[in-house]
């Protein structure tokens, strides 16, 4: 009888993080950001209908890098996870930190039983209300979480990026004009190339919105927050 | 893609997600319920005409702007009142409103389940269903219900919203099979919708002004309370009106109580006027 090739599972798993790793920086980056009333999504996305950044509930919203089809998947699972968990119980029960944790069981397992790993790094944000903190969840393809604190970056090269927010970076939640052209300038930093404004994908969760709190920016309210 | 830990993600509608997973969670889907458990109405076991149970009067109008939806504020337990300020009258989405009659419990499930339909739909495919749309959902939705009306657990909606295609506001009335029909001027539902159409009927005009819609939706309420047992008029001791929104294409708005009540104050002065 033959023997199969014995493949040490550390091996395995090293060549389906690097595979993995290898398609998320293939992408462009996301970057989420606290600011004084709320947290602002960015994106490098030149397409103005696929988009990376989303709505999923009431105070939560979602973005994702990588394999567009499988972010793509997630985002939609989140939104039905929410919406069921809303219907069920109460809107205020739809919590981030239940989502995040549903995605990184789903990411973990995918990781470690499937041929293929999911080429997809995502995050996870909730704006705080009623003096709750905000809460942001980076969480990678194999199911590793993370808690972020001002801002958290995605996909592409999220490392660049990431060391010149922190650069920046004061400490204190800056003014959303303050915020976009930080998000902006790393980003343009990173990709060595000026992006205008159709070229971006940008949304918020503002706090003091009644219910629903995400909201898309136009290009024409990107351009005027550009230009302060 | 099948995803572990979370639910089926594979089309873009809520209330068949949840018929499909968590049937008991839609009103339609409670299940097989014991013959012996629950009584069938006369009517329906002798095949003679079903008498439904909706003590209620709802009614929409359309006017320049769009569409005034109103309703009583009644629920009756048989002879009983159940409750003076129940809310018959659900926004739904931005551009959407549904008035409902039947049993209480049902009714404002189902417009719970088809606010999160809508919801649901937008986020899913990052645009909001047509108005059409909407109001086809909300017919198979009325149809998945069928089983319960047999039980006595009719959900009647009538369903308004803006259509910001066409730049009008729309008006839809359904059969308990799911049917749904378009109406051009107004309509009026529940055990008093007949009596508050016959109002209606006498004084509507096309393209009425936003004061006279309001003022003729009242009126007609006021009638219908007035001939109907099961809907509530204007109660003057505790302050209770009946609720409306107006549905334009600026959204939907709630009418002030302070409004409804001057309106009401002056109809009764005036009706109280001819009796001396």
């Amino acid at each position: 009888m033959p023997m199969p090739y014995y493949v040490s599972p550390e091996q395995v798993m090293q060549d389906k993080a690097e595979y993995a790793k290898k398609g998320i920086a293939k992408g462009r980056s996301s970057i989420a950001m606290e600011y004084a009333d709320g947290i602002l999504l960015t994106a490098d996305n030149p397409s103005a209908s696929l988009h990376k950044v989303s709505e999923i509930y009431d105070c939560i919203a979602f973005a994702g890098a990588g394999k567009y089809s499988e972010f793509e998947n997630l985002r939609k699972a989140g939104i039905r996870h929410a919406d069921l968990k809303g219907f069920m119980y109460s809107r205020e029960d739809v919590t981030g930190r239940s989502l995040a944790n549903g995605y990184s069981q789903s990411l973990g397992t995918i990781f470690s039983q499937e041929l293929k790993p999911l080429e997809v790094e995502i995050l996870v944000v909730q704006v705080g209300v009623n003096g709750q903190p905000n809460e942001m969840y980076r969480i990678s393809f194999d199911g590793s979480i993370i808690d972020e604190r001002n801002f958290a970056v995605i996909g592409g090269k999220s490392d660049a990026v990431q060391t010149v927010l922190k650069e920046k970076s004061s400490g204190q939640a800056p003014p959303l004009e303050t915020a976009l052209s930080r998000c902006v300038a790393a980003l343009e930093q990173t990709a060595n190339l000026k992006l205008p404004p159709e070229g971006l994908e940008v949304a918020v969760l503002e706090r003091h919105r009644v219910g629903r709190k995400f909201r898309r920016l136009p290009v024409a309210d990107i351009r005027l927050l550009l230009s302060v | 893609m099948k995803l572990p830990y979370l639910p089926n993600h594979d089309d873009s509608s809520f209330f068949d997600f949840v018929s499909t997973h968590h049937p008991g969670l839609t009103p339609g889907g409670h299940g097989v319920v014991p013959a012996d458990r629950w009584a069938q109405p006369e009517s329906v076991r002798s095949g003679g005409p079903m008498a439904v149970p909706h003590a209620t009067t709802v009614l929409a109008i359309k006017y320049q702007q769009g569409v005034v939806i109103a309703g009583d504020r009644r629920a009756t337990e048989g002879f009983q009142i159940a409750d003076r300020r129940i809310e018959k009258v659900f926004k739904i989405d931005e551009f959407s409103a549904m008035a409902i009659a039947g049993a209480a419990g049902p009714c404002i499930e189902m417009a719970r389940l088809f606010q999160t339909e809508l919801e649901h739909y937008e986020k899913l495919e990052g645009m909001q269903l047509s108005c059409e749309g909407k109001a086809n959902k909300l017919g198979q939705m009325v149809k998945a219900n069928l089983p319960m009306v047999f039980h006595g657990l009719v959900v009647m909606p009538l369903y308004v919203g803006y259509d910001l295609k066409r730049a009008e506001g729309r008006i839809f009335k359904y059969d308990l099979a799911g049917g749904r029909y378009e109406e051009s001027d107004y309509h009026a539902i529940g055990s008093g919708g007949k009596d508050a159409r016959n109002t209606m009927r006498e004084y509507f005009q096309k393209n009425l002004s936003e004061p006279d819609a309001l003022k003729l939706a009242l009126t007609a309420l006021y009638n219908a309370a007035d001939d109907d047992v099961g809907t509530g008029g204007p109660d003057l001791v505790r302050g209770i009106y009946p609720t409306a929104k107006f549905v334009t294409a600026q959204g939907i708005a709630d009418v002030a109580d302070d409004r409804i009540r001057s309106v009401y104050d002056s109809m009764i002065a005036v009706r109280r006027s001819r009796e001396t």
